[in-house]
């Protein structure tokens, strides 16, 4: 919808979410992780993600993957992937991967094929009783026309692409005989390997030390120019938001709070809550200064996620709360002139 | 590899001496020995003791002598003659009288560790991605019951059932007629149409705690995040089960290989007994009872060297699987 109006024709369009709804029906109570979602990538865009632990942004990454752990469930919503077949032809085909069984036969063909993700946590991503090699061809095997030789031929290929050093002897390795930074790199190239349409990167570089986190940062950069991708990075750190994203999707409480493109989310953000966690981020410049005052953090706590609060989500630790209208109505996302959506009942 | 291997071997060693020593003082532990409860007995029932045959045997395993020499006496033979010495009881050396019961101890150790694993593998892996349905709840209580019921009772259950419907008569490996011919083809098929109820019957508790095993790590494994992962490369939900999960999950019930037949003679034995079944238990249970020293020390050592083996080869089994295990890296994943 934004997207379209922003210039784009819908012919560039790779992923619509429209009012998707993950839910996880517990014992104390259903937990909304996901609330009426609507995202938009195009091809060759990086789109962001941010928000707290618990926002329901990485629940919406495993919602596309339809990789959401029981019991949860889509209960709404369109998850429609353009795909395309080849390269050469523009033919496309939409399909709506909300409307498949989690096991479905053409769902898993799309998985790992068109559409993979890089997981945060590397140490855990790999089976430590199975070669690298072993874990990258597994999906080339499955998803290509190729024999075992010319699947190790593909996987070393891209492992020398996410730059592993000396790509023929990792892949005979197993993943406790590489360093934290390595492992990603085998993660990625995994996730690479069938050249996805769709990159879904849930916080890859969480786990990483700095300087790691750079260079795998600029690696998924130069990957998505070379491989001509779509990524859907998800992250709690503005700062690779601003490395990373062309536009910006903030999340509270299972919802898009705002969407805009990367400049306007820190040069002119809407959203209260926005403004909070552009503020919370420490600065280099006043500390160096001696203006050491306390961290800007957001007032109050998330609410428990069985709660369901009247209105916006966010009243109770707004700055901005107008007390008769935020705790009655639910705002709905307004599209502002520029491309840029906030839900907020301060742009009503 | 192989320098764990030789590692491995040599660490057996020292083990194997210690065994050796365990061995032999449990027989000599209790009071007295067979020659005196024998010659005891003779006198007794009033009948003659050839005073010649009881010196010769005394001289020849040193019975007069101290422990020390005893100890050395049998294991110089053991080692240079692979003598285990002369069974009183059987009046035959131990070595004939061990062999048979041996080799279908060992063969119902098998023939129960196959059955086991083939029906409890899969449903502990079924019910482990089952967990708190109904079917979960089923096979655990069915499993409860398997190990709470003991395998002697089953055991004459199941023979007074079949007797009582089928006029079956189940104890026994063989029927009557092969009971005493030499190993031939047919006797091993008359063996195989009997052994399967005692497999069935020591199979049982063996199952249910099996399946209690691999649906714990089974579920410690399907919470990890490779497994995620390899649902996310587009593999159907068993290629990921097989490949990943029971992959890891699989590992320690290989180690557990090691401790099988050490499992079925002390765990058996009773069953054993009342299945009339010519098993090594059997025989070292009534070699304990009659004190016959040689039989049921070597029975002992043979078992416990057994064990050993047993446990190196499943040591190595599970390095070939693990490479963690085959490099010799102990990291926690």
């Amino acid at each position: 919808m934004a997207l379209d109006e922003n210039g784009a024709g819908t012919q560039d369009i790779l992923l619509e979410i429209r009012d998707l709804k993950t839910h996880f029906a517990l014992d104390e109570g259903t937990v909304r992780a996901v609330d009426g979602v609507d995202l938009d990538v195009r091809r060759r865009q990086v789109v962001g993600v941010v928000g707290e632990s618990g926002c329901g942004k990485s629940m919406t990454a495993m919602s596309i993957m339809r990789l959401i752990p029981p019991p949860g469930q889509i209960v709404e919503g369109e998850i429609r992937f353009h795909r395309q077949f080849d390269d050469r032809t523009d033919a496309k085909d939409i399909v709506d991967l909300a409307q498949f069984e989690s096991n479905d036969r053409q769902l898993r063909d799309i998985r790992g094929n068109q559409i993979s993700m890089v997981f945060q946590e590397p140490m855990t991503a790999l089976s430590p009783v199975r070669t690298v090699g072993k874990q990258i061809t597994e999906a080339i095997l499955l998803h290509q026309e190729v024999n075992k030789a010319e699947a190790r031929d593909i996987a070393i290929e891209t492992l020398a692409r996410v730059k592993m050093p000396n790509p023929e002897q990792r892949f005979d390795d197993y993943p406790f005989q590489l360093s934290g930074g390595m492992r990603q790199r085998a993660v990625i190239a995994m996730a690479l390997a069938c050249r996805p349409q769709l990159l879904i990167a849930d916080e890859p570089t969480t786990a990483l030390d700095v300087t790691t986190e750079a260079q795998i940062l600029d690696l998924m950069r130069e990957l998505q120019a070379e491989y001509d991708m779509s990524i859907l990075y998800i992250t709690h750190n503005l700062g690779v938001v601003a490395e990373m994203a062309e536009d910006v999707v903030v999340m509270y409480m299972g919802k898009v709070v705002e969407r805009t493109d990367v400049d306007s989310i820190f040069y002119n953000p809407k959203h209260p809550y926005t403004k909070g966690l552009l503020n919370s981020i420490p600065r280099l410049e006043d500390v160096l200064q001696d203006k050491r005052e306390k961290l800007n953090a957001i007032e109050g706590m998330v609410p428990s996620p069985y709660q369901r609060l009247q209105g916006c989500s966010f009243h109770p630790r707004c700055p901005d709360f107008m007390p008769g209208v935020c705790d009655e109505a639910e705002p709905q996302l307004i599209q502002l002139d520029d491309g840029h959506a906030v839900r907020c009942h301060l742009y009503t | 590899m192989t320098v764990y291997i030789i590692q491995r071997v040599m660490r057996m060693i020292p083990l194997l001496f210690l065994l050796s020593l365990i061995a032999f003082l449990i027989i000599q532990l209790p009071p007295g020995d067979y020659l005196t409860e024998h010659i005891n007995a003779l006198r007794a029932s009033g009948r003659d003791v050839d005073e010649a045959e009881v010196e010769r045997l005394m001289k020849q395993y040193a019975l007069d002598r101290p422990m020390h020499v005893q100890y050395l006496t049998w294991i110089k033979n053991i080692l240079l003659k692979g003598s285990f010495g002369q069974s009183f009881q059987w009046g035959r050396p131990v070595n004939e009288v061990i062999g048979d019961k041996m080799a279908l101890t060992f063969l119902l150790a098998i023939f129960t560790t196959i059955f086991v694993w083939t029906i409890s593998v899969p449903i502990g892996i079924y019910v482990s991605v089952r967990q708190y349905t109904f079917t979960d709840y089923l096979f655990t209580m069915i499993g409860f019951i398997g190990l709470a019921v003991p395998g002697f009772l089953l055991a004459m259950v199941v023979m007074y059932f079949s007797f009582a419907w089928f006029g079956l008569k189940v104890g026994g490996l063989f029927s009557p007629a092969f009971e005493l011919e030499p190993w031939s083809i047919a006797k091993f098929q008359n063996m195989l149409t009997r052994i399967w109820v005692p497999v069935l019957i020591l199979g049982i508790g063996g199952t249910a705690h099996i399946i209690r095993i691999m649906r714990a790590t089974m579920l410690d494994e399907l919470r990890k995040q490779y497994v995620t992962v390899a649902r996310s490369k587009g593999l159907s939900e068993f290629a990921v089960l097989m490949n990943y999960p029971v992959r890891i999950a699989i590992n320690p019930l290989i180690s557990s290989l090691g401790f099988l037949l050490p499992w079925i003679i002390s765990g058996g034995t009773v069953v054993e007994i009342v299945l009339n079944l010519p098993t090594a238990a059997v025989v070292l249970y009534r070699a304990l009872l009659s004190q016959d020293m040689f039989l049921a020390g070597s029975f002992i050592l043979l078992v416990g060297t057994l064990a050993l083996v047993g446990s190196l080869l499943a040591d190595i089994a599970l390095a070939a699987v693990d490479p963690r295990i085959r490099f010799g890296n102990v990291e926690e994943m």
